[in-house]
């Protein structure tokens, strides 16, 4: 399965799809010139037929078969998910962090990890906000405070990798309380500490911390590298988070890449809320104004608020100037497929189908035939709200990427409209 | 589709899908300006100078109307060369007199706009058609000749498209030629990494097409190409389709509203009275946070 949506475009060309990223290592120990054969895979896609001659799989009933699957079990439940996240990463850089028992060292898998994890998370959540933590020589330093730019986070983060001294939980949890008990109720408090340790060095109670952090409902989690601890299984039970051990690299991208997608939203942890913002208008490039954020005479680029029309670097943001939450608005649009999800497709059954006169000859998206050799109507499916027919590929495109019915969007009385394409 | 692997594609070979917007509305607002007979005679001389730069270059055109959206002309499909001209404007014809028998009733969400969310579904359809050809296949680009103002009820399926495309690397160009921007197309090649573009004088159309439109994707890279004049990111609010640069979001399905609600129409949560409607005056506003991050 995973080979035919390889050579499907997709998957492979761009990174960041959120929906289809099975496989990307695939290629890349090949040479191109091999890469053209191994994905193609010309021999895999022939079979022999009874009287012994060879002739192409059918592949496509089968993979349209598995998307159909796959849309009956995804369409549910996908709304009421708490979109705005406080979460605040807390890395062990203790001594233990410095240990090679994954290679080259833990805290180089684990800066690794939270690198591409800090992506993938804004991808997922695009109004979050994530800030770092670091524990070191039995403290807590503030890497960088909560925000929304992937990049200033990264950055923090890798130009401090070194470690020493103990790790202290205590000192971790009251520096992260401090911090998300400022931020608004309608967001979800959440904390994710990787930790190496086998040990915690706190200063005084932790119980009574661990109760502080409940009773402001921040999420704490923990995924461990060596073994599990008794104080942090505590910890997560009690907060409602979750508690693992990562046996090894590729296990730890997993429990780490769990915490991406929003986690439901319960009304106890998250109160809904209405929250005022302002779309800025990207300024012409070449433009020369001074920015409100950095107070520095730039050219090009930036943004501007529409309430009071100070000049901002980057998205998202707040106004200095009015305080209003500033985002871009294709940022929000991105999640909007989820909302208004399409209609799944009916599969026309080939004995209604059978008069050739009846029925479109070409897919209404692509334009591909949808006429078998032979010119027998082959396999279709029809958007039960415009009535136009669609090959199977399409079908499977506009569900999983395009999520726009190309039928419905192309005529203005959809509902009275039945018109069968010549 | 014609048995692609055996041909060889190079780098620069496109696949160029135009979108023409034939919405009577229009034409007939800007009748003086530039008639749409001259205007087709303009994109006619461009599409031919792409099939002749390079024999393997292909050309779709999409009908974008007013009531319906279809497929006019496909380079691809055989047909002798000198007929070409001839083929696209007869389907271009039955098009135009399709789409506006299809204009009867009075249309509730307002007759200005056009179904560019149509055609730029269907674009993409095609475009995933080709990727699925074969790993040798021309390079793609949409390219929208677009002159109707933006239809707010379109947002959701326009962003959609949008960011359909981006995952699938296809720019979308844009060439505006009515009277204001296009707030969607200025969004959907800044996303896409297309270009936009508004010519200041109509007559020399086919000058502004055959220098900006013309170069395939890679040789793009080498050209100083016009850079965007700003983007306009407002958004439609959810209730009323109203275009707007302020609003108020669901915290829980980030659906866009224009005035303040007690309970959200898309998702169902009634919003907390605990907070502050407005966000921006927060009841103990924090000092610590309003210093820039990097300072
Ligand atoms: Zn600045
Ligand atoms: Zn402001
Ligand atoms: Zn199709
Ligand atoms: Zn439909
Ligand atoms: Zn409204
Ligand atoms: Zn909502």
């Amino acid at each position: 399965m995973s080979r035919q949506e390889s050579s499907t475009n997709e998957g492979r060309k761009f990174k960041r799809g959120d929906e289809d990223e099975d496989d990307e290592e695939d290629g890349k120990g090949r040479e191109a010139w091999e890469r053209t054969y191994a994905d193609e895979r010309s021999w895999e896609s022939l079979q022999e037929d009874e009287s012994g001659l060879l002739r192409p799989i059918d592949n496509k009933t089968l993979y349209h078969a598995q998307y159909r699957r796959r849309l009956r079990t995804s369409t549910t439940t996908r709304i009421q998910k708490g979109l705005i996240r406080y979460l605040y990463i807390v890395i062990d850089l203790s001594r233990a962090a410095g240990e090679t028992d994954y290679k080259p060292s833990r805290m180089v898998v684990v800066a690794r990890q939270v690198e591409a994890f800090i992506r993938e998370f804004f991808d997922q959540n695009p109004l979050s906000q994530i800030g770092l933590l670091t524990l070191k020589d039995g403290v807590a330093n503030s890497l960088t405070d909560l925000g929304g730019s992937p990049e200033s986070h990264i950055k923090a983060l890798m130009g401090k990798l070194t470690s020493s001294g103990d790790a202290s939980l205590q000192n971790g949890l009251d520096l992260v309380h401090s911090h998300l008990n400022q931020m608004p109720t309608y967001g979800h408090r959440e904390v994710l500490i990787l930790y190496s340790s086998l040990n915690t060095c706190d200063p005084s109670d932790i119980m009574e911390t661990i109760q502080k952090c409940k009773a402001s409902k921040i999420r704490c989690s923990v995924i461990g590298l060596s073994a599990e601890l008794y104080i942090c299984k505590y910890l997560c039970q009690e907060t409602g988070g979750s508690y693992y051990v990562a046996v090894d690299e590729h296990h730890l991208k997993e429990l780490v890449f769990e915490h991406a997608p929003p986690p439901p939203a319960i009304a106890e942890f998250a109160i809904a809320n209405l929250i005022k913002m302002g779309f800025p208008q990207r300024a012409a490039e070449g433009v020369i104004s001074i920015c409100s954020c950095h107070k520095e005479a730039k050219v090009g680029g930036g943004y501007t608020c529409p309430r009071c029309k100070a000049r901002i670097c980057d998205l998202p943001t707040e106004c200095q100037i009015c305080g209003l939450t500033l985002v871009s608005s294709p940022h929000l649009a991105r999640s909007y497929h989820h909302l208004f999800p399409i209609t799944p497709f009916d599969d026309v059954a080939p004995s209604v189908s059978s008069d050739p006169r009846y029925l479109a000859k070409n897919c209404f998206g692509c334009q591909q035939t949808l006429l078998n050799p032979g010119n027998m109507p082959g396999s279709r499916v029809c958007c039960p709200k415009c009535k136009q027919y669609f090959c199977l590929d399409c079908d499977i495109y506009i569900h999983e990427s395009l999520h726009n019915c190309p039928g419905c969007e192309s005529f203005r009385h959809s509902k009275s409209n039945g018109t069968v394409e010549g | 589709m014609t048995p692609v692997s055996s041909k060889l594609y190079t780098d620069d070979v496109s696949l160029l899908v135009v979108l023409i917007d034939t919405n009577p509305f229009f034409w007939n607002s800007v009748k003086s300006n530039l008639p749409f007979s001259k205007f087709i005679s303009h994109v006619l001389a461009f599409l031919n100078s792409i099939l002749l730069v390079n024999q393997q270059n292909q050309v779709v055109v999409l009908a974008t109307g007013h009531n319906s959206c279809d497929y006019v002309f496909d380079s691809s499909v055989a047909q002798s060369q000198n007929q070409r001209a001839e083929h696209l404007l007869q389907k271009l014809e039955e098009f135009v007199d399709k789409d506006e028998s299809l204009c009867r009733e009075e249309s509730v969400d307002g007759q200005g706009f056009s179904l560019l969310s149509g055609s730029l579904s269907m674009a993409l359809c095609y475009i995933q058609r080709v990727f699925r050809s074969g790993p040798l296949h021309p390079h793609p680009r949409i390219l929208c000749l677009h002159g109707s103002p933006d239809g707010p009820g379109q947002y959701v399926a326009i962003m959609n498209s949008i960011f359909s495309a981006q995952r699938s690397m296809v720019p979308i160009d844009a060439c505006v030629i009515g009277t204001q921007h296009s707030a969607f197309l200025q969004q959907a090649s800044y996303i896409t990494g297309g270009v936009y573009l508004k010519p200041q004088l109509l007559d020399g159309l086919f000058q502004y097409l055959s220098t900006v439109f013309a170069t395939d994707l890679h040789s793009r890279a080498f050209l100083q190409l016009p850079k965007p004049a700003g983007v306009d990111f407002r958004a439609s609010c959810f209730c009323h389709k109203n275009t707007i640069d302020m609003g108020y979001i669901c915290s829980v399905c980030l659906s866009i509203f224009c005035k303040h609600q007690k309970k959200c129409s898309t998702c169902g949560s009634v919003f907390g009275q605990a907070q502050a409607q407005d966000s921006s005056t927060p009841p103990n506003p924090n000092p610590k946070r309003k210093t820039p991050m990097d300072a």
